[in-house]
């Protein structure tokens, strides 16, 4: 089970992840205001997916877990580069990229 | 016969084709050629409808039936347009056309002063006169109860005419609705004919009714099955011919213009219950006990409309009651057995009645719309002509020899003493005095609006005698008052009554009371005349020699002046029994079923939908913020679910 | 052991790198520790084995997403000292909700077990020998091809997305419209005009162009003179007007 991992184990890279993960989820919470921290959030739980990912594919001697890495990493792009110019446009339009102003998405 | 049936057509079709053109093509072709058009075609149905009368008199062999075209057809129900020739329907339909085309002609004259087109009351006119032609050329009840609403439709739009009067609006609902109670009674009577025999048609079922004689039902006890279904074919007459109880939209339906009065009360309309009682002599005289009922009905209603119009100051609502009061001698000759009388006084009443009407219309026209006796009085130098059509009709409604209304009454108060029956006693009784009473109030009518001082300075100025237009259908009329009893009365109801009817009017085998109403005591046949001669006297002295005696009599005798005057308040009773309780349950159910519970329903639903979406949109905030956090507290609680069920 | 001495330095640097994004007062710092993460992650990588990977990682995070980051940061013209206003009242539950989350998570491994027949399942694995950036390229462009062009397409979408929303016009911006300028005729720009001997230029107005045609050749707009579209077709008349020449003091 611990295949390509080593000494390392499985449980250690997980548990990087999991606190990975949380952090992100919490970073969302504390940064009410700030799209472009959320957005890094973002990217750090999408991290802790990748690295979840990557240690199974270790673990397992499977090289698809790593295939799916790259296709988060092309998402993960794609998505940032897309956000981050609503956020320009946002703020040319409007002057703020707090989160609490962006209250006309609704029908 | 070809020619008669031929002639007939002409006469029946011609007011339908006058009424269509003149209604729907009225505003193109203008007044003048609407009005041109329905009445001459009138007068050439007039004349047709005479012709066919004739010839087939002379050729005989009826009755014939034309079918004209197919129109129900299902299962074994089956109705056909058709029009039936038998002396029945072609005496009807030659007065009614007759009257009908005198009518048009009064009318050009009368409505000369309207400010709006009159082609639509042209139109109504005709479709009024082609209704009643539905009604009595019928060969089935369908489609005699077709011309029975026909009529009924075309008196609402006729009594209605001045839609910008709120009192002729609400007259011609009454109207209306007041022959649709009647009518809801003649539907039920048609579809239990129709379960009884089978088939709607006259020949059919008067074929079948010796058969039947004994067939009962049950409901509420057993009766039998006659009795019932000429019960509630009377209600509906009684509906249509204003008989007590269901007469309380006549007098009302004087809101029209007079010439319609006219129609209504002389040719059409209201003659149609007696129509129908005569062409179901076959049936009725097998249902002896409703022939009492309707006997006892005609004969109350005879004296109670007399008493009314003796008291009413209105010279239109006068003859209406007058009207009525003849509808009930017409009645009193039914429930005796002699149809016959009945369709004689119905054809001599048609004219002397319309002479009558289109006189009182002739002296509304020449005060200016003024109605009231009371104001006028002194006119008979002013209008000569319509003063000596008023005594001319008076005459013949009087029953003074030898005008038309001497004949026919005198045969219905015959009919009801040789019936020898207590009920036929009190009818004669009641006739007679009716007859008393009807010669009073009309010398009161010709007394106060012809002659004395004039009461009114001004309408007397102003007073003027008609165009030729309306005195022409007076003359000929008066002509016809004068002549018709004295011409037709051998054909009616003397010795040659049944080569005259051949077969349209049956009398039961045991009934001899139009067979032997030449033997009716002398001096019973002359109380009649005597009745109206006294009636004549007694309005002489009351309103020309003493004009003071009525006023004491309606003083000392106020409450029964009042009743009088009040109609024996009917209209006041019914008010207070149907109009007010079914205004309230109208209400109740407007308020609280319909506003309440059906539109509440709905509403309800559409204000809680409405109340749910207010409170879910408040969960779009529109803040991208919320969306994230609801999103991950969403992801939360999924792997909390996740857990717990794992 | 000292695969475990580095794992761990990694693993801690990138919590605490996390950590320190998330909390940063200034975002320039939040994102320049995004891109400490980054490398300790692609270090994680490296200790999986997965070296493809964790050089992708450094290429295009940190080379290109947290560049992009920066840049957005330094480029928007935003108080974030505002910004941070109102931490402290959602730090709670924030926190709160990241703890239920980390306790469930734990929950979760400690309950976790590796399915019984997981070897019977097909994987996919490297052949013996290959270096691991050749066997994912050999996984890659066969296996996974279909996904593997999907994801081109998804990146291509990105990007004109991207390019669509930031895309402003440029009021005075020269472009040409070609179908316009394929439908000029002669008379739309050539004017034939009668000089009389002994004038100079000058005195008949000055060098000067046919007054429609360039707008009639130009976008809408793209002058900066007005946007509306000019009537097309004008020929000029008669003597030149002196000073009817408004093309953004282009004529003269």
């Amino acid at each position: 089970m611990t295949g390509g991992l080593g000494s390392i184990g499985i449980g250690p890279y997980l548990t990087v992840s999991a606190i990975l993960l949380v952090l992100g989820v919490f970073g969302i919470f504390l940064n009410r205001k700030n799209v472009i921290i959320i957005l890094m959030s973002i990217e750090l739980i999408l991290l802790s997916a990748n690295l979840n990912f990557v240690a199974f594919s270790s673990a397992l001697g499977d090289l698809s877990g790593q295939v799916f890495t790259l296709f988060v990493l092309t998402i993960a792009a794609a998505e940032s580069a897309i956000g981050l110019a609503i956020v320009t446009v946002y703020f040319r339009n409007r002057g703020s990229i707090e989160v609490e102003d962006i209250t006309m998405m609704k029908g | 016969m070809q020619t008669a049936s031929t002639l007939f057509e002409i006469a029946v079709l011609g007011p339908l084709f006058a009424c269509m053109v003149a209604g729907l093509f009225g505003r193109m072709m203008g007044d003048g050629p609407a009005k041109a058009l329905t009445t001459s075609i009138m007068v050439i149905a007039a004349l047709c409808g005479s012709g066919a009368l004739f010839t087939a008199m002379h050729i005989g062999g009826m009755p014939v039936v034309v079918q004209l075209a197919d129109w129900i057809r299902a299962g074994s129900f089956h109705a056909a347009w058709t029009l039936r020739l038998d002396t029945l329907s072609l005496s009807m339909v030659a007065m009614v056309t007759a009257v009908s085309a005198l009518v048009h002609i009064y009318s050009i004259g009368y409505m000369g002063h309207e400010t709006t087109p009159t082609y639509r009351f042209f139109s109504y006119l005709s479709l009024f006169t082609f209704a009643m032609l539905m009604l009595v050329t019928s060969n089935d009840l369908i489609q005699l109860f077709f011309g029975w609403e026909g009529v009924g439709l075309a008196s609402y739009l006729l009594i209605g005419y001045w839609y910008d009067r709120p009192s002729a609006c609400a007259a011609a609902i009454k109207a209306f609705v007041v022959n649709r109670v009647a009518d809801l009674f003649f539907m039920v009577g048609i579809a239990l004919l129709f379960v009884e025999f089978g088939s709607v048609t006259y020949d059919n079922i008067f074929a079948l009714v010796p058969a039947h004689g004994d067939d009962t039902y049950t409901l509420l006890g057993t009766h039998r099955i006659y009795e019932t279904i000429c019960l509630l074919l009377f209600i509906g007459a009684m509906g249509k011919s204003a008989q007590l109880f269901l007469h309380t939209w006549l007098p009302d339906a004087m809101e029209g213009p007079t010439p319609v009065s006219a129609l209504i009360h002389a040719a059409t309309m209201v003659t149609a219950g007696v129509f129908l009682m005569a062409r179901m002599s076959p049936l009725v005289e097998f249902a002896p006990d409703t022939k009492a009922f309707i006997l006892f009905i005609g004969a109350t209603t005879c004296f109670f409309a007399a008493t009314v119009g003796l008291v009413q100051p209105d010279i239109k609502r006068t003859i209406a009651y007058s009207t009525c009061s003849q509808l009930g001698y017409m009645f009193m000759a039914v429930g005796a057995g002699a149809y016959q009388a009945s369709m004689f006084h119905l054809t001599t009443h048609a004219f002397f009645k319309a002479l009558l009407f289109l006189g009182a219309g002739s002296v509304i026209h020449a005060v200016h719309d003024e109605q009231n006796m009371f104001r006028m009085g002194g006119l008979w130098k002013k209008i000569p002509l319509t003063y000596g059509a008023m005594w001319l009709g008076s005459l013949a409604l009087a029953g003074i020899f030898p005008f038309a209304g001497y004949w026919s009454k005198d045969a219905i108060l015959e009919a009801t003493w040789m019936a020898h029956s207590g009920l036929g006693f009190y009818g004669w009784t009641l006739g007679c005095i009716t007859a008393f009473i009807t010669a009073l109030y009309s010398w009161r009518l010709i007394f106060l609006v012809f002659h004395g001082a004039p009461r009114d300075a001004h309408l007397h100025e102003g007073a003027h005698e008609s165009p030729v237009w309306m005195t022409l259908p007076l003359v000929l009329l008066g002509v016809g008052a004068v002549l018709a009893g004295l011409l037709l009365a051998p054909y009616y109801v003397g010795e040659g009554q049944a080569a005259f009817w051949s077969g349209a009017i049956v009398n039961a085998p045991g009934n001899t009371v139009i067979a032997t109403l030449e033997q009716t005591p002398e001096l019973i046949a002359l109380v009649p005349t005597f009745a109206g001669v006294l009636g004549i006297l007694v309005a002489y002295l009351c309103y020309v020699a003493s004009p003071t005696i009525p006023a004491s009599f309606a003083t000392s005798l106020r409450p029964i002046y009042l009743f009088l005057l009040n109609k024996w308040y009917f209209d006041e009773l019914y008010d207070h029994l149907f109009v007010r309780p079914y205004r309230a349950l109208a209400n109740l159910l407007w308020k609280g079923a319909d506003e309440g519970v059906i539109e509440g329903i709905p509403h309800g639903l559409a204000r809680m939908t409405a109340g749910t979406a207010a409170q879910a949109v408040r969960t779009q905030t529109g803040s991208i913020a919320i969306y994230a956090f609801t999103m991950l507290i969403g992801l939360v609680v999924l792997v909390s679910t996740l857990l717990v069920f794992h | 052991m000292m695969t475990q001495i580095v794992f761990y330095v990694f693993a801690t640097v990138l919590v605490l790198s996390a950590g320190t994004v998330v909390s940063a007062r200034n975002p320039v710092h939040s994102v320049l520790f995004l891109i400490l993460a980054f490398f300790n992650a692609a270090g994680l990588f490296l200790v999986a084995g997965a070296e493809f990977l964790a050089m992708i990682l450094v290429i295009v995070y940190v080379g290109a997403v947290a560049v992009l980051f920066l840049f957005v940061v330094m480029m928007l013209d935003v108080r974030f000292a505002q910004m941070r206003e109102g931490l402290q009242r959602y730090a709670p539950f924030g926190a709160a909700v990241g703890l239920v989350l980390l306790a469930e998570l734990a929950l979760a491994f400690s309950h976790w077990q590796v399915a019984q027949d997981i070897g019977s399942v097909p994987h996919v694995v490297a052949a013996p020998g290959r270096t691991n950036t050749a066997a994912l390229g050999d996984v890659l462009y066969t296996h996974y091809i279909f996904l593997f062009e999907s994801c081109g397409l998804v990146l291509l979408v990105a990007m004109i997305g991207a390019i669509v929303l930031t895309l402003r016009e440029r009021p005075m911006g020269r472009r040409q419209n070609i179908d316009r300028q394929h439908e000029r005729t002669v008379t739309d720009t050539l004017a034939m005009m009668t000089v009389p001997l002994g004038q100079g230029v000058a005195a008949n107005g000055g060098f000067r162009r046919p007054e429609e045609s360039y707008y009639i050749a130009s976008v809408p707009g793209s002058y900066g003179v007005t946007a509306d579209p000019v009537p097309q077709g004008k020929p000029v008349e008669g003597p030149l007007k002196h000073g009817a020449d408004n093309h953004g003091g282009l004529a003269q």
